[in-house]
């Protein structure tokens, strides 16, 4: 069996499909991968909002986003009357998204105890995993308006640059599961302790807690997070039930995966973890987007005869410099691509289900939309690199 | 080599006597902690690996720690995964030690409440009240003054009397968080003002401001990274931690000089000059003619030469950043083993170690 193409423009005009999530390790070209598919969608007739994370300046420039508004913003210049569809984009404003939530939840009052916490400050600002809980809830306050109005009908999200390329599915739950937990329970217990037993079993442990705590924290850490503990109470549950509910929505039918790597040997392993784990959590994969692949070469010339011919060149004097040069160039080149084609098909021989698609490298960055839009055309046309015979 | 084991020997006569022979002088004399950071996908793990062999050379002994829980130092040394220990991992040239660390955030708290509370048996208590996960991943910035407090204690531990490395290198996290992962006392401070934390926070940061600490930064020749490299330089030196190097990974060979470059890039390169050439050693056949050679040679160097002119334009973008520069070859076999001793013989080369 060999490899299928990943069919990105069947992909991106499935209706049936609303959440599209790039997800793979730092440095593949994810947030590109994700934009170029947010033009290309746009111009097969989607209404399209393109959730980036941290995009570098001139990606962002080219979506016109110039400012961290935390709202999506039309980008003019993408889809038109024809096609119907339209393109609009964002950045997350992780603390921002985080202020909304409690906005929404609690009374103006309570709302400002919570804000000037310096407790909460901290986890707003600066909490590890904070990020990808405020992508996925931006992901799912974005996929909730898809009923309401008709502005879009599909949420392509860039995930965070982690330590894992996992952490976006893990962090959610464990914010959720330590605001909801045992803990936090512990934290609250003076502030809502109710009858005489529990108060005495809860302050036993307690004390122990609160004990090791201030040791290494200090006591004024400890007045935060009570303060914050008895300001956020309410919400607690809350957090945990919102973790669950874009965990079910990420393995429902209308949204699809797509892993980005590049041909080389960490990129490849991540991607493989991330295939197992969705696999694992029965997450939908519509496939690999392998970016930066070596062309390839369009005649049959090994490197090996590449190399001898212009060694023979070198020993007849610099007349013929030039030419041994660039046989030189092409070896060097048929040898990345095929070290290229050896990783890649470790990667396919291992995962044979996986839909690929490989995107020949640019010679240049992406720096605004008409490239977006031949990477789009090259995720559809795709390069032959795992699919012919070597 | 030992397979494993929890700390070095103690005071090797050979290695000693060897550490006092004349070498030839560093741009890094004097710094016993090098952070190596770097946008991701540069190669950063490997640079740092390259750069323990070469500081290790002529029997000195290193520490190279990764805190990312990637095994890519495992990887790169091409070893079992590595333990919460410190492991002998290669000889370097002239016979010196690398040792490897993989630091586990949850396993340093343990042995930071061990070391400065003697509350280690606490710890399985406060495991199962979801306490040390708490710290290590979620509370802001306890996690990152773990990892840097035990690059720390790895750079000043001594034993009779000498430290135990004369170098400790830190694969860091990338670029984009490297100074908020440095900036512990800041990061911290927004926690606890005061308290244990807080100092044990303001003894790193002493560290990782003095000149004992050098923040290399790895880069390629692309615009992306190239950005991230001055926007952390920036950063760095406004919260005033020091940078050392900026290391160019993965160039290419240029296999046109200047004005080849310019005629690939017009179109204008000599193709009758190159036809002769093909001819002369016998190149091209029905299947693949010579005129079909002719037109693909031009059309790689043409991508060619337009990468390496923005490879000149991003050259010069981190050349102006004033910070020494050190450049290693793409290797086009792959970065194996033989691979990081090549780039550690670079590094030494170019006044890196």
């Amino acid at each position: 069996m060999t490899t299928q193409l990943l069919d990105v423009d069947q992909l991106l005009k499935d209706e049936s499909i609303h959440i599209l999530v790039c997800c793979g390790s730092g440095g593949v070209g994810k947030t590109t991968t994700a934009a170029a598919l947010g033009v290309r969608a746009a111009e097969l007739g989607r209404h399209v909002v393109v959730l980036t994370i941290d995009p570098a300046r001139r990606l962002a420039q080219s979506l016109g986003l110039t400012s961290l508004d935390n709202e999506p913003r039309l980008v003019a210049g993408v889809g038109d009357a024809t096609t119907g569809g339209s393109l609009r984009a964002m950045m997350l404003d992780m603390k921002r998204t985080f202020d909304e939530i409690v906005e929404s939840h609690a009374d103006p009052e309570r709302a400002e105890t919570i804000f000037a916490n310096p407790f909460y400050q901290a986890l707003s600002t600066s909490f590890a995993g904070t990020q990808e809980y405020m992508a996925m809830e931006k992901l799912g306050q974005l996929h909730a308006r898809l009923g309401h109005d008709n502005d879009w009908d599909l949420v392509i999200v860039d995930t965070p640059p982690s330590r894992s390329a996992l952490d976006f599915l893990d962090a959610p739950r464990r914010l959720g599961s330590f605001l909801d937990g045992r803990l936090m329970r512990l934290l609250a217990a003076p502030a809502r302790a109710g009858g005489r037993l529990s108060v005495r079993v809860v302050n036993a442990g307690f004390g122990f807690f609160s004990g090791v705590l201030t040791r290494i924290l200090g006591a004024q850490v400890l007045r935060d997070i009570q303060g914050f503990v008895g300001a956020f109470d309410a919400l607690f549950s809350d957090f945990r039930v919102r973790a669950e509910a874009t965990f079910d929505l990420l393995q429902s039918g209308e949204t699809a995966f797509v892993v980005v790597a590049t041909p080389e040997p960490d990129a490849l392993r991540e991607a493989s973890y991330f295939v197992e784990r969705l696999d694992k959590e029965q997450m939908p994969l519509a496939g690999l987007v392998l970016n930066r692949v070596q062309p390839a070469v369009a005649i049959d010339l090994t490197a090996e005869a590449a190399v001898a011919a212009a060694q023979r060149l070198e020993a007849r004097g610099r007349a013929h410099s030039l030419t041994a040069s660039l046989l030189r160039l092409h070896a060097d080149a048929v040898v990345l691509r095929e070290r290229q084609r050896h990783l890649s098909e470790r990667f396919t021989a291992a995962h044979r289900h996986v839909p690929v698609v490989a995107v020949a490298a640019l010679a240049e960055d992406v720096h605004d939309l008409d490239s977006l839009r031949e990477i789009g055309e090259l995720l559809r046309t795709g390069d032959d690199l795992v699919h012919s015979p070597a | 080599m030992p397979s494993a084991a929890t700390s070095p020997p103690t005071s090797d006569q050979n290695r000693v006597d060897a550490r006092t022979d004349s070498r030839s002088e560093s741009d890094w004399e004097g710094v016993r902690l090098h952070v190596v950071t770097g946008k991701g996908g540069t190669g950063k793990t490997t640079v740092a690996g390259a750069l323990a062999l070469a500081l290790a050379q002529n029997g000195r002994r290193v520490l190279v720690m990764e805190v990312e829980g990637r095994q890519g130092l495992a990887q790169i040394f091409d070893t079992t995964p590595l333990p919460y220990a410190e492991r002998h991992v290669a000889v370097a040239p002239g016979g010196g030690e690398v040792w490897a660390l993989a630091v586990d955030p949850e396993e340093a708290l343990l042995e930071y409440l061990e070391i400065f509370y003697k509350m280690r048996r606490a710890g399985s208590a406060l495991r199962r009240m979801g306490a040390i996960e708490f710290a290590t991943t979620i509370a802001p910035g306890v996690r990152d003054v773990l990892l840097t407090g035990k690059a720390m204690e790895a750079t000043k531990r001594t034993r009779d009397g000498r430290p135990v490395y004369d170098a400790v290198i830190l694969d860091a996290p990338p670029t984009g968080r490297i100074t908020r992962f440095l900036n512990v006392n800041t990061e911290v401070a927004g926690l606890a003002k005061v308290g244990p934390i807080k100092s044990h926070a303001d003894r790193v940061m002493a560290l990782i401001k003095s000149p004992r600490t050098a923040v290399h930064i790895v880069s390629v020749l692309e615009e992306m990274p190239v950005q991230e490299t001055v926007d952390g330089v920036a950063e760095l030196t406004s919260a005033g931690i020091p940078v050392g190097a900026i290391i160019i990974n993965m160039d290419r060979v240029a296999h046109l000089s200047a004005t080849q470059q310019r005629a690939a890039i017009k179109g204008s390169l000599p193709r009758d000059t190159i036809t002769k050439s093909l001819e002369v050693v016998g190149l091209g056949s029905k299947r693949t003619t010579v005129a079909q050679i002719v037109d693909e040679l031009c059309t790689e160097a043409h991508g060619h030469a337009v990468r390496l002119q923005l490879e000149t334009t991003e050259r010069q973008v981190l050349q102006k950043l004033e910070h020494p520069t050190y450049t290693l070859p793409l290797l086009t076999e792959g970065a194996d083993l033989s691979g990081l001793y090549e780039l550690a013989q670079a590094l030494s080369e170019q006044g890196a170690a």
